[in-house]
């Protein structure tokens, strides 16, 4: 009896979470045909972006490196600085550039929103901007969606040039490819839709990405615990949602 | 000024606010003090619109606001300011950006808003140099202040004060008590403080509620108060353990 019991009330708490956070888009819509705080939105797109370059750009340049090692090692080595090349570049821009770029910049910005937001909102600093009549989804929330839906992109781009690039080098530096027949067949194989959708992808996980930190954030309860299991299901939620949507996306995109 | 009718507040099973009734005349600096838990802060998250009361009235300025947010009432009726019981200052902005927050967001200049902003500071007893300071560079009584010239920045015509003292050496305490009274006598402004500190009491107050329970048990001016044969009001003031006022999971 107790299995039904705990079963039926984690339905509920889904049930409820998942209405929540409906209102809290809802919301968040609402918000951006109101009024726009650009200087927020550019501080966001400093601190979700450029300050995220590093992080990326080293993942993208190892993932690269090392899947151009398997390709190499794994597959037929006749004709492999073709294969090699082409694999890299399409699976780095299809899916590594965007979902990796993704996922590390969950962990990193997703947990600084949440902690962030929550820390407000435990502090009362939330209350005190609603009496100071600012909308704090105006203020908070919408700065840091748009700025996630901009920037990701952009970011995953870096990642896509930083990516092809690793596997260049060690293609070049341990497999004795030819650097220049290495870059033109990436160029012969890479397509503009490929390169296209990985950004689409971006954007929405930028969306993902600012949405659970904010949402977190505003759910946070109870002080420094409360900010810290927030920041917690932040990054879980957000990179649940990422590698769920990429799996929704791709088939989208790609088979049909 | 501000009047409350039948106010019902409860949370699942917990009644909080029970049919409570306040009138706070314009001018008026009004206290409602009680025990930790009688529902003081959620009294003043109602009035703030920060909370929905589950029935009952709030005018403010002869305006019904249940429902609304203070975007409104500030547009529509009168502007009011708050003084949060941790302060709540923006970490993420200097001083000077903290207490001109309001005027920032309406596009006044930003040299103006400095200008305003270190006279407001001068107002509250601080000094130019800590403008471009950031919160976590203040002392909590240094923060209570900057806080104090936030809420008085815009000239409010009501002010809620939510327990200005918690977390002050006395001293400090009765700085910023006489620092409420100075600037709220200064603006004309009616002043409603949720506190248990009995100084802040008898500095701030020129009428006392005493909420117990979910309503307003007492109330009459502060002179009153030391001479009132009511039992909870005494045992509250003089700080006993025994008497009417039941001490439970403390």
């Amino acid at each position: 009896m107790k299995i039904f019991t705990n079963v039926g009330s984690s339905v509920i708490n889904f049930l409820e979470e998942t209405g929540k956070f409906f209102i809290f888009t809802i919301k968040t819509l609402k918000s951006s045909i109101s009024k726009w705080y650009f200087r927020n939105i550019f501080q966001q797109m400093v601190s979700i972006g450029y300050l995220s370059l590093p992080v990326v750009a080293l993942t993208s340049f190892f993932t690269g490196g090392a899947l151009a090692i398997q390709i190499y090692y794994g597959g037929n080595q006749f004709n492999s600085e073709v294969i090699v090349s082409s694999i890299v570049a399409l699976g780095i821009t299809r899916e590594l550039g965007p979902v990796l770029g993704g996922i590390v910049v969950a962990g990193r910005v997703s947990a600084a929103i949440a902690a962030e937001i929550g820390t407000m909102k435990v502090t009362e600093q939330i209350d005190a901007l609603r009496t100071l009549s600012t909308d704090p989804f105006e203020y908070l929330v919408f700065p840091r969606v748009i700025a996630g839906i901009i920037v990701l992109p952009i970011l995953v781009g870096f990642a896509d040039v930083i990516g092809i690039m690793g596997g260049w080098f060690v293609g070049v530096q341990s497999l004795d490819f030819n650097g220049t027949v290495y870059l033109q067949n990436t160029e012969i194989f890479l397509e503009s839709n490929d390169i296209i959708s990985g950004l689409i992808k971006a954007s929405v996980f930028g969306f993902i990405i600012s949405m659970m930190g904010c949402y977190h954030g505003f759910s946070s309860e109870g002080g420094a615990q409360g900010v810290g299991r927030s920041t917690m299901n932040a990054v879980v939620s957000s990179s649940i949602l990422i590698l769920g949507s990429n799996y929704i996306m791709t088939n989208l995109l790609f088979a049909s | 000024m501000i009047e409350i009718k039948n106010l019902n507040k409860r949370f699942h099973k917990n009644e909080v606010l029970k049919s409570l009734n306040i009138k706070i005349e314009k001018g008026e600096s009004a206290v409602v003090i009680g025990r930790s838990g009688t529902g003081k802060s959620v009294l003043l998250k109602c009035l703030l619109g920060l909370l929905k009361p589950d029935s009952g009235v709030i005018k403010i300025g002869n305006k019904n606001i249940i429902g609304k947010n203070l975007q409104y009432i500030n547009n529509k009726s009168v502007k009011i300011g708050m003084l949060f019981q941790g302060g709540a200052l923006f970490d993420s902005l200097n001083i000077w950006r903290n207490i001109s927050f309001s005027s920032l967001q309406n596009k006044v200049s930003e040299k103006e808003c400095k200008k305003i902003a270190i006279e407001t500071l001068e107002k509250v007893g601080l000094n130019s140099d800590v403008a471009d300071l950031y919160p976590s560079e203040l002392s909590g009584g240094m923060q209570k202040r900057v806080s104090l010239g936030r809420a008085i920045f815009s000239e409010p015509d009501i002010i809620f004060f939510d327990e200005p003292t918690t977390g002050l050496d006395p001293i400090t305490a009765d700085v910023i008590n006489k620092l409420i009274l100075e600037k709220v006598n200064d603006l004309g402004a009616t002043a409603l403080t949720i506190t248990h500190d009995m100084s802040s009491v008898r500095t701030i107050a020129s009428k006392v509620y005493m909420l117990h329970e979910g309503n307003i048990i007492w109330g009459d001016n502060v002179g009153e108060m030391e001479k009132t044969k009511n039992e909870y009001i005494s045992q509250f003031i003089n700080g006993q353990s025994n008497g009417p006022i039941k001490i439970q999971n403390n």
